[in-house]
Parts: structure tokens; C-alpha cells; sequence
């Protein structure tokens, strides 16, 4: 049998010249979209599970931080109560959601730098000649990133879970505002500087044990999709992948220790007001407070907020930058493109 | 609409060009990468695009997938214009890229339900479809293996069985046989001509290498950004006054030295 008559020999699959005409101008519907959605989801979480060494990397790092550096940092810094802790807790315990934060902050940066790399190899364009629209497939790239980020997640918690830094006893879920605004958004602007916490409902009794590992999933998605449209974003921005050293030094260090995931702000305040506004510039310091304040089943309104209108602001920024018509890339020849 | 009436009207639209460039030009910054570039590729045609590196073969395919838009000028894939009815027009083009983009960690088999998937298709018809267009490419019994464990030319025949998986009517190949050996070009080209004869796909072959140009096909000279030529191989060689395509080439671009010829 010639090569291509497998191509008519089954009926089930054989094309009629018109049902190609035909299919020509059929509009794609949801069913479409949501196996697409899927197709580009499961691609990222298979590949991240063939990858046993990048797994292993995205366990190991955090631990370190957590049995290493907060062990050894213990004695010597100590937290005071403050919201959403009740009591006083070990450092082990408060830099647990800024090591979420981490993995959150590595996996979207790996992420990019593997678009970086896609984009340089050619296999970028699969992805953009989809007759999808573009939006719709890098917000499917990024969940899919997210998703690999979930999975490390809940690798680090059930690790840190033997350690007994797990969440504690929620028995309501609450709404926590308190916001002292910076000077540098003017002097206008008033702040809510006493802490106003409003019950939103009462769990039941049989989810209360846990229910921090639930109410932390929301936080985590928000906090991934943000990290992830900045990485989407700079991975247009990168012309080369030897210049991703520079992402390390520039974006990945700068925003994890000048944010509250390694000390309360309180503290640096005390140390350097500069830094303390710096700290409040930064919205990964907002991630990692989304997700504290997850943790302990309460929603934290002004890290949602900031976190959201980020989200928003670098995945337009993302959009943009890969629109065939505006964007960096098309400017530059790329991705992937030569003359 | 009568009876005949619809007759008609699919008639025509089957008639559709696979593919037609009109007019297009394009530059980055202030460098000029194509000149009023025109084509047409009808359907079951199979057409090479000859040009140099750099003659703009890849930015004109860039253009024609819409990874960046055209500026000027007119794409056109079975009558949908690429700007302003993407989602249909890329519906019906399948593309082999220059550079290899298949997944190397996933198998034959997983990368083309990821192909399907962002075509809008999954389940069973995706497994099926796989399955058949590895049948093509006479790989079916690898599905499994990862893409890592193959030849160059068994990946480039993976990545032509990607390219039918969703049906196309168009298909653009980018210097698809660059880097392999002699058996495995022979392989990838004499596949892609088998669909242009019994599937009736358009193609749009695009190459430095001359003798991949047969009797009958039509050619389409790019140098400089600009269309030399655009005509049957015999009017070429006609036109040119010389016996074969490399001699003709050269004569028309005026590079005297060698233009790639393969062995």
C-alpha cells in the first residue's frame, strides 16, 4: 500500500473533498478550546514529570531553607505576634509561606527560561500557529505552569508536614484589611491601620483539621498566574538564553529577599525604612502574604488586590509583547525567526 | 440556494488556492527582508520556493503563519486572509519548521496528541489520527519511543505526521531535508510528494537544495527578498538558457559560486 492511501483507507477517518471545504470554516467551540486547555496543561505537568532531576531540584531548595537556614536562624530572630499568627510561632513555621513563595517564584522563572529556550529552538511556534488566539494560549502555558508549581507545592507541605510545620485548626474562613499606606502614594491616601477581620462563614467540623491546605489552593493559583505572566513577559524581553544569569541576579534574588518571605516587615522597618519601602514595592511581598494569610483560612484584601491588578498588568504586558502585529518579538524577528 | 447553486458554490471554493501571497513586504527596523513578494500554491500543487540562506524564506513563512503579522500585502490560506480570519486560516495549514520542535522527553505518540490538542481535538480521534499519520510516515510501530531515541530523519517524518494530523489543505516546509542523510531526504521528499498526488494538498516546499526540483514542478526564485522568478521548472531552465536548475539559479541571482547544491 502506498504511503498516503492509509490516509483514504479508513473510513472512519477518510475526507471528502467537500467536508474539507466545509471544515474550512468551522468555528471552534468550547469543546475546542477545553481540549486544548487540557493538551497544553498535561504537556507541561508530562514534561515536568519526565524531568525527575528538575522535581528533585524544586524539592530540595526549599528544604534546605527550611531545616538549614530557618533552623540556624531560629535563636536569633525571633517573631512577634502578628497577623494572621495568634500566638507566638517557630521561624520554621513563618517562613514556610515564603518558601512557597520560592518554589512559586523558581517554577515560574523556569518556566521562562524554558520559553527562552523554546522560542530559540523553533518549538515556541508550535504553540503560537494554533488557530487559537494567542491570549488564550499563553493563559493555557501559564496554568500549565502553575499546575507543575502545585505539584511542588504539595511535595514541600507534605515534607514539612512530618517537621509538624503544617497549617493550624481553621474553624472560619475571614476577611483580613489592614493597610497603612506609603508615602510615596501620596499623603491623601488613608489607610486602614487597625486591623478589621470579618467572619465570612463557618466551616464544618470535619474540614476544620485540614482546611489549610484548601484554603491555601485560591492564594497559590493567583500568586503562580502573577509570577507566571512576569516570567511570560521577560522571556519576550530576553533576546538570548545566556542573558537568563541576569534574571537570577536581577529579578529572582532582589524579589525574594527584599519581600517579608524571610522576616517579618516589621523587623525591617526597624533596620532600614528604605528597605522597608522597598519591600512594600515589591509584589511578590504580596504573594507571600496572600499565602500566609491563606494558610490560616483568612483572605488578606490588599495582597488580593495587588496581586490581582499585577496579575493583570504583566499579562497584558505578556500579550502584548507576543501580539504578531505589535509586539517585541514581531519587531525583532522572532521567536525563533530569521531572515 | 438551489441545488446547483450550492454545486457551484463549492466548486468554487474548492477551486481555492491553497495559498496566495499578494504584494507582501516586510522589514525589521530598517532592514528590508522582503519585496512585494507574490505566489500563488493551488491546491494538489506543489511548489518550490528556491532561495540562498537569508533570502527571506523563513521571515515570508513567518509571515505566512502569522508568528508576526505583514505589514503589506495580502496572505491568503484557502481564501482566509491570515490577519484578519487567523483562527480559520491556520485551521487549514500544517508547517515543518526548519528548526526540530518536537519534544524530545515525550513519545512519537503523546507529541501528536499535543499537536491535536491545540487544534482543538482530543480522546480517542486524537489516538486514532496519531496513529494513521504515523502509518504515513512509516513509524507506526514506534509510537511509544521518545522522540530522543530517533534519527534526524525519523524525527523530521514525526513532524510531517504532525503536520497532517488536523487535516491541513496547505503544508510549508522549511528546508525540511537540511542536515540529512541522502536516504532519509530521499524518504521526507518522496512522503510530501505522495500527498501532493493522492491527498490533493498544496505544498510549499522552500529550499536551497536544487535537486529536490523535479520535471513539472513550478518554482518560485527568492533572492534578496525579491521573487526572480515565478513559473514551471521548464520555463526556468528556458528562460535561463541553461540545462539544470543549479546552473539556472545561479544565472538568475547572479551568484556565481556555489549555491548548496546537495551531492
Amino acid at each position: 500500500m502506498a504511503t498516503t492511501d492509509v490516509l483514504k483507507s479508513s473510513p472512519a477517518h477518510a475526507i471528502t473533498a467537500s467536508e474539507k471545504a466545509e471544515s474550512a470554516a468551522r468555528r471552534i467551540g468550547f469543546s475546542g478550546y477545553l481540549a486544548c486547555f487540557n493538551g497544553i496543561v498535561w504537556r507541561e505537568v508530562l514534561r515536568y514529570l519526565h524531568q525527575r532531576e528538575r522535581f528533585f531540584s524544586a524539592l530540595v531548595r526549599p528544604l534546605i531553607w527550611l531545616f538549614i537556614f530557618a533552623a540556624g536562624f531560629r535563636q536569633t530572630l525571633g517573631v512577634s505576634i502578628i497577623p494572621p499568627y495568634e500566638s507566638y510561632v517557630l521561624y520554621e513555621e513563618f517562613i514556610a509561606p515564603g518558601l512557597i513563595g520560592m518554589i512559586l517564584l523558581f517554577n515560574a522563572m523556569q518556566s521562562s527560561l524554558s520559553m527562552v529556550y523554546d522560542r530559540e529552538t523553533g518549538a515556541m511556534r508550535t504553540l503560537l500557529v494554533s488557530p487559537f488566539p494567542r491570549s488564550f494560549l499563553l493563559l493555557s502555558k501559564l496554568l500549565g505552569g502553575v499546575s507543575v508549581a502545585l505539584l511542588q507545592v504539595y511535595a514541600f507541605l507534605f515534607v514539612a508536614w512530618f517537621w509538624e510545620i503544617q497549617p493550624p485548626n481553621i474553624t472560619e474562613i475571614k476577611l483580613f484589611t489592614m493597610y497603612d499606606p506609603p508615602h510615596w502614594l501620596g499623603r491623601g491616601l488613608s489607610g486602614v491601620t487597625e486591623p478589621v477581620v470579618t467572619t465570612l462563614f463557618t466551616l464544618p467540623a470535619f474540614l476544620q483539621p485540614f482546611a489549610g491546605y484548601i484554603t491555601v489552593i485560591p492564594a497559590l493559583i493567583i500568586a503562580g498566574l502573577m509570577l507566571g505572566s512576569l516570567a511570560l513577559f521577560m522571556s519576550s524581553v530576553i533576546k538570548q538564553l545566556e542573558n537568563f544569569a541576569g534574571v537570577m541576579n536581577f529579578v529572582i534574588f532582589p524579589m525574594f529577599f527584599a519581600s517579608s518571605a524571610l522576616y517579618p516587615l516589621w523587623r525591617i522597618r526597624e533596620a532600614s525604612p528604605l528597605l522597608y519601602e522597598i519591600c512594600r514595592f515589591n509584589p511578590f511581598t504580596y504573594c507571600v502574604e496572600l499565602i500566609r494569610f491563606a494558610l490560616h483560612g483568612q483572605i488578606d484584601t490588599v495582597s488580593l488586590a495587588v496581586v490581582v491588578a499585577c496579575t493583570v498588568g504583566f499579562l497584558a504586558a505578556a500579550v502584548y509583547a507576543y501580539n504578531p502585529s505589535k509586539g517585541l518579538i514581531a519587531r525583532r524577528g522572532g521567536p525563533g525567526g530569521s531572515a | 440556494m438551489t441545488t446547483n447553486e450550492a454545486r457551484n458554490a463549492h466548486a468554487a471554493r474548492d477551486a481555492t488556492p491553497a495559498l496566495v501571497v499578494t504584494g507582501v513586504s516586510h522589514a525589521f527596523g530598517d532592514k528590508k527582508v522582503l519585496d512585494d513578494v507574490s505566489l500563488t500554491v493551488p491546491q494538489g500543487g506543489f511548489v518550490v520556493l528556491l532561495g540562498l540562506n537569508g533570502a527571506g524564506k523563513s521571515t515570508l513563512f513567518s509571515l505566512v503563519t502569522r508568528l508576526y503579522d505583514n505589514i503589506s500585502g495580502q496572505i491568503a490560506i484557502r481564501g482566509f486572509d491570515v490577519r484578519r480570519r487567523a483562527s480559520q486560516a491556520l485551521q487549514k495549514l500544517g508547517v515543518v519548521f526548519q528548526s526540530r520542535t518536537l519534544d524530545s522527553d515525550l513519545s512519537l505518540i503523546q507529541n501528536l496528541k499535543y499537536h491535536a490538542a491545540l487544534h482543538g481535538f482530543s480522546g480517542a480521534d486524537a489516538t486514532a489520527r496519531a496513529r494513521q499519520v504515523l502509518t504515513v510516515v512509516g513509524l507506526a510501530e514506534r509510537e511509544n519511543e521518545k522522540v530522543r531515541a530517533l534519527s534526524g530523519g525519523q524525527a523530521r517524518r514525526v513532524e510531517i505526521a504532525r503536520s497532517l494530523m488536523h487535516r491541513p489543505d496547505l503544508l510549508l516546509l522549511d528546508e525540511a531535508t537540511v542536515g540529512l542523510d541522502i536516504g532519509s531526504r530521499e524518504s521526507v521528499v518522496k512522503i510530501v510528494r505522495d500527498l501532493v498526488r493522492t491527498e490533493g494538498l498544496g505544498v510549499l516546499w522552500a529550499t536551497h537544495l536544487m535537486d529536490e526540483v523535479k520535471p513539472g514542478d513550478h518554482v518560485v526564485v527568492l533572492h534578496q527578498g525579491r521573487v526572480l522568478f515565478n513559473g514551471g521548472v521548464e520555463a526556468f531552465l528556458a528562460k535561463t538558457g541553461k540545462s539544470t536548475v543549479s546552473a539556472a539559479f545561479r544565472a538568475i541571482t547572479g551568484t556565481e559560486a556555489s549555491v548548496g547544491e546537495a551531492a
